[in-house]
């Protein structure tokens, strides 16, 4: 049993291959080898949206990607579920479940229609005018409701279970579009020896040979088809490729495409991908991608019925369907006429052809005129009538004098087929970079200049490809005897914009196409006005009185078609999308209970929580920890710089602000790193290994940066300097030991290395070994604590660590992760670049003048440091808060006021940097950034809450030890 | 996706390469005083050129090599590519 609209012969289908699909919950038929939008207009189903703002009744335009009304949803599984899919782009299968959108409760009955009797209140850029009062209630009440609304698809519930590939080509000619142009271009450029790789969205190639027309070459169109595929074949060095979508044209030719693999299968293999993504580089591109066919613009254009004329035509041809049993046409084409031969010859009734030209001449007007068909030239259309599906239109006449007659009565039918011409698909050409040029005669745009090696071959050249195809056209709105005309003319049907919203916004001031485009929304949808920029531009152009080119066009971006974030984000999903870094120690700190945090790329271990322990409770004891007796800390993160060479001193001391040269082999020092615009880039210590040998220390996340930046001066600024730099970040394992007994933990286990006081003073490094394996020892503090930084190669780093762990039971020690860390170093006053410095702190501001080398003639940064507006009194300044209620902790980030009680919009002087509650103290200490902060010492400051405000006293930032003792243990 | 090429290692996509901005800027020498316009010209004043367009890149995962590159701005067109010191 046939369904409906189905012709009973015809067609590229397998007839004999009944597929069932369910739409709406209702059950049908197709066959294989159609999309759902051609079965769904065999079973007669018209009805199949509404449209985004007003609700309305939409049907199938198109038979293409550029249709702009049927979008839907398929549902595989609750895991598979894509909404906003093309039913004309959609391959049948079956079992397909799919469903409309943006309806409620249903496609018959949406409430939503209401927008469409309120539409006076809703023109283009409504939400710029209205909804306005009270202000409160635009977020708890307008904004939800307009956005429930209006809207398409619901986005699917749960994460996208399948998996997309993607691949890398080369070849030496690319062709996009295998309609008669792209092929016949495929099979040249193959049989010259070319490596060809030709490309085409449609599930099958042939482009418009899939519903030939004239014969080529004398030959039928599907024969050549047929014979030209069967050639390909043959070739191997020709690839084809079904499915799969030209999306993205990149520089020097490198173009996207999407391979749709298993979305027309009923059954996907479960290690098949969904998609793959395709980076293709080709020596030369060859665009074939055809022409789209354009709607008229008179009100009413938009009921369901109404399609372009050159689609219902291959509706019939490619899928045997017949739109209509009573057909209106519309056209200003000659194609519109071919269209009205073969559907009348299929059975519809055709009852008006209305020519909007004076004289249709040619051959398939004649051949239209011997069937009899009812030809008006000088015609219009000027309104429709219908509810879900066209019932009437009335046409109209246009006298010589340019006024218009309407008919004054209805003609009944059940399909309107328009045809305004055709538009060259320039998009990938103009994403090339390509320029555009306006062809007067032809009134499109075509390509011209190229940018790279492509170039534009058949429909989509314009009529340098397709002579004829551009002969005639028309642009903007129908002619029409009431100004304005009354009822909606639809230009963009998927955003439901009107003529009359392009005259608001002309009349509203709107000059450029790019300000009109973004008022109206035209052209913004997700058929991005493939089937409406044209128009919306000649209606613009024609009420600001300029001519079409001048008012320019609007600027064509990838995707040329929606594409999945799966295929685009390919394996990088979840656990792979960054590469994880993680330290030798690393499986130990897991094994511990470590709660880890990221920092940058690397994995450290935040804290260490002992039983029910939460952040806080592991945090305080860490601290006390520390500071009692001993705790130990993975600091393998910290960037490491070697700096080698006869130049290295002189290398350091232009690019740090301190002095190097006076820094004895052994010894190390705190350095800090600007930028030449004068603010803190970065920082850590540096040690002096030998006359020509530093080993620099960087924060964890700014290594790669300094490695750079150090990079960028010597080959550009100083090559003739002899410097080597190599980084070793991840050649050592560092492990501190920080507390009062951190020298008697060590020092049985190191040989080699007396690390008494006097003879590794603070800031001195020595070489020697640590439980047998070759170290570096750093005496250096980040606590204020005694405190030793042992430095091994990194495949040591797991075993020396469970050594000093399993020594250092015997003195209670403690791993501290990097919350302890912060806040052992904030008790003394200690900055962490990028917390307490944001790229707007100068060494000055932060504290730190006293790094600076005197008598320095340039280093980096040096000149705008001096700069008058960077000395400034006022600038913010690094100082410790400490809260008149000791219990609060105050919020990192929050601002600062000078007076109590100040209410929004207030002046603010500073912002707090960092704030942790202090064990060892027993009260909260803060960081923060005042504006002349140093001179503010003792004055209580007031930091504003969204419940209140916290006071706090300005003091010293350095909270704990003041006078450093506790250094030497 | 440009395809850059590399003086030393050839041409090589984009993915492997920083980009190092405007090229041959000159960095004031010390004697230069901190308020002087040759300063904030080196530090924020930039050509931005429509058309060819002289710039520095850096073949980070590769050669580690900074180099120039004269591109075209409105087409991406690479006109050529020199080391330091070929002009």
């Amino acid at each position: 049993m046939s369904a409906p609209a189905r012709t009973s012969a015809g067609g590229r289908l397998e007839r004999a291959r009944a597929l069932r699909f369910e739409f709406d919950g209702r059950s049908y038929q197709g066959c294989a080898g159609d999309t759902l939008a051609s079965a769904l207009l065999a079973n007669g189903v018209h009805l199949v949206g509404r449209s985004f703002k007003y609700h309305r009744p939409r049907g199938v335009m198109a038979a293409g990607p550029e249709d702009p009304n049927a979008l839907v949803t398929v549902r595989r599984d609750a895991g598979r579920y894509t909404p906003n899919l093309n039913a004309a782009q959609v391959e049948l299968y079956d079992g397909l479940v799919a469903e409309s959108q943006n309806r409620w409760p249903s496609l018959e009955f949406d409430v939503g229609r209401i927008n469409d009797k309120f539409s006076r209140f809703l023109p283009a850029g409504f939400y710029y005018k209205t909804f306005m009062w009270p202000r409160r209630a635009w977020h708890g009440l307008y904004e939800p409701r307009i956005r429930a609304a209006a809207g398409l698809g619901r986005a699917p519930p749960q994460a996208d279970p399948d998996h997309y590939a993607q691949r890398h080509a080369h070849c030496d000619v690319l062709v996009v579009g295998a309609g008669p142009a792209g092929l016949a271009a495929a099979l040249a450029a193959a049989r010259g020896g070319a490596d060809v790789l030709l490309c085409d969205e449609q599930a099958e190639l042939g482009g418009s040979l899939l519903a030939p027309g004239d014969a080529i070459d004398g030959v039928d169109g599907a024969d050549w088809l047929r014979a030209t595929l069967a050639q390909l074949a043959a070739l191997p060095n020709a690839r084809m490729l079904a499915r799969t979508t030209a999306f993205a044209y990149l520089p020097h030719n490198l173009v996207a495409l999407v391979e749709r693999v298993t979305d027309h299968l009923a059954d996907p293999p479960a290690a098949a991908p969904r998609e793959r993504l395709w980076q293709v580089r080709a020596a030369e591109v060859v665009l074939a991608t055809g022409a789209i066919e354009r709607p008229l613009v008179f009100p009413g254009n938009d009921l369901p019925g109404i399609m372009l004329a050159d689609a219902a035509r291959i509706y019939l041809k490619r899928y045997g369907v017949l739109a209509g049993s009573r057909v209106a046409v519309v056209t200003a084409h000659d194609a519109a006429y071919r269209a009205a031969v073969e559907l009348h010859a299929a059975g519809a009734q055709v009852v008006a052809l209305a020519d909007l030209r004076r004289a249709a001449d040619g051959a398939l007007p004649e051949a239209a005129r011997r069937a009899g068909l009812p030809i008006r030239t000088g015609a219009t259309a000027l309104r429709t009538r219908g509810n879900t599906r066209v019932a009437a239109i009335e046409l109209g006449t246009v006298q010589a004098d340019g006024k218009v007659v309407a008919d004054g009565r209805w003609t009944e039918c059940d399909a309107v087929l328009m045809c305004g011409g055709f538009t060259p698909t320039v998009h990938l050409f103009s994403q090339s970079r390509g320029q555009l040029a306006w062809d007067a005669q032809a009134q499109v745009f075509v390509p011209a200049a190229a940018a790279q090696n492509c170039r534009s071959v058949g429909a989509c050249a314009g009529p340098a490809g397709a002579p004829d195809l551009y002969a005639t056209g028309w642009l903007g709105e129908l002619p029409h005897p009431e100004s304005p005309t009354r009822g909606k003319a639809f230009v963009d049907w998927q955003n439901d914009v009107t003529a009359a919203d392009l005259g608001l916004a002309i009349r509203e001031g709107f000059r450029s196409i790019e300000h009109i485009k973004r008022y109206t929304t035209t052209g913004m949808a997700t058929d991005q006005g493939k089937t409406s920029n044209l128009n919306a531009l000649a209606i613009a152009a024609q009420r600001l009185q300029r001519d079409i080119p001048a008012v320019g066009h609007t600027t064509f971006r990838m995707p040329y078609l929606p594409v999945s974030f799966g295929s685009l984000a390919g394996a990088a999903r979840g656990e792979l999308f960054n590469p994880v870094r993680r330290t030798p120690m690393h499986a130990w700190a897991t094994g511990h209970g470590a709660v880890f945090e990221p920092v940058g790329l690397w994995q450290r271990a935040r804290y260490f929580p002992r039983g029910s322990e939460d952040l806080h409770a592991a945090v305080a004891r860490e601290c006390m920890a520390v500071r009692r007796s001993v705790g130990m800390f993975d600091a393998s993160t910290l960037g490491k710089i070697e700096v080698v060479g006869p130049d290295a001193a002189e290398f350091l001391e232009r690019l740090y602000v301190n002095s190097w040269k006076n820094l004895k082999s052994g010894r190390s020092r705190y350095g800090i790193l600007l930028r030449d615009d004068g603010f803190v880039f970065d920082d850590g210590v540096v040690a002096r290994l030998a006359a020509d040998r530093f080993h620099v220390t960087t924060t964890t996340g700014g290594a790669p940066r300094v490695l750079a930046l150090m990079e960028d001066y010597l080959q550009t600024e100083w090559p003739e300097l002899k410097v080597w730099l190599t980084s070793t970040t991840e050649q050592w394992a560092v492990i501190a030991l920080q507390g009062p007994r951190a020298r008697e933990l060590l020092q049985p286990l190191v040989s080699g290395i007396d690390l008494s006081p006097s003879a590794l003073p603070h800031m001195a490094v020595a070489h020697g070994q640590v439980c047998g394996v070759p170290a570096m020892v750093f005496r250096v503090s980040f606590t204020g604590e005694l405190g030793f930084e042992v430095n091994v190669p990194a495949d040591h780093g797991l075993a020396l660590w469970r050594e000093l762990w399993a020594a250092g039971r015997a003195f209670d020690i403690v791993p501290y992760g990097t919350e302890a860390m912060h806040v052992l170093r904030a008790e003394k006053g200690y900055i962490i670049v990028g917390q307490d410095t944001d790229g707007t702190v100068t060494v000055e501001d932060a504290g730190l003048g006293w790094a600076v080398g005197k008598g320095k003639p340039d280093f980096v940064g040096r000149a705008s440091m001096r700069k008058a507006a960077l000395q400034s009194p006022d600038r913010k300044q690094l100082v410790g808060l400490r809260t008149v209620d000791p219990a609060v902790v105050l919020e990192e980030g929050s601002q600062i006021a000078a007076r109590r009680g100040l209410r929004a919009p207030m002046p603010l002087i500073g912002h707090v940097t960092s704030s942790y509650h202090s064990a060892v103290l027993g009260h909260s200490i803060a960081l923060a950034l005042v504006s002349g902060g140093r001179t503010r010492l003792g004055q209580e400051v007031y930091v504003p809450t969204p419940t209140g405000e916290h006071a706090a006293t300005i003091c010293n930032p350095v909270f704990y030890d003041p006078k450093g003792t506790r250094l030497d243990g | 996706m440009l395809l850059i090429p590399c003086p030393w290692c050839g041409p090589r996509s984009e993915l492997e390469f920083s980009y190092g901005g405007q090229a041959h800027l000159v960095r004031p020498g010390p004697e230069v005083p901190p308020g002087d316009p040759a300063w904030t010209a080196y530090q924020y004043e930039r050509s931005n050129d429509r058309g060819p367009h002289a710039e520095r890149w850096r073949h980070l995962h590769g050669c580690s090599r900074f180099f120039y590159v004269v591109r075209d701005t409105t087409t991406d067109r690479i006109i050529r590519s020199y080391r330091r010191g070929e002009a």
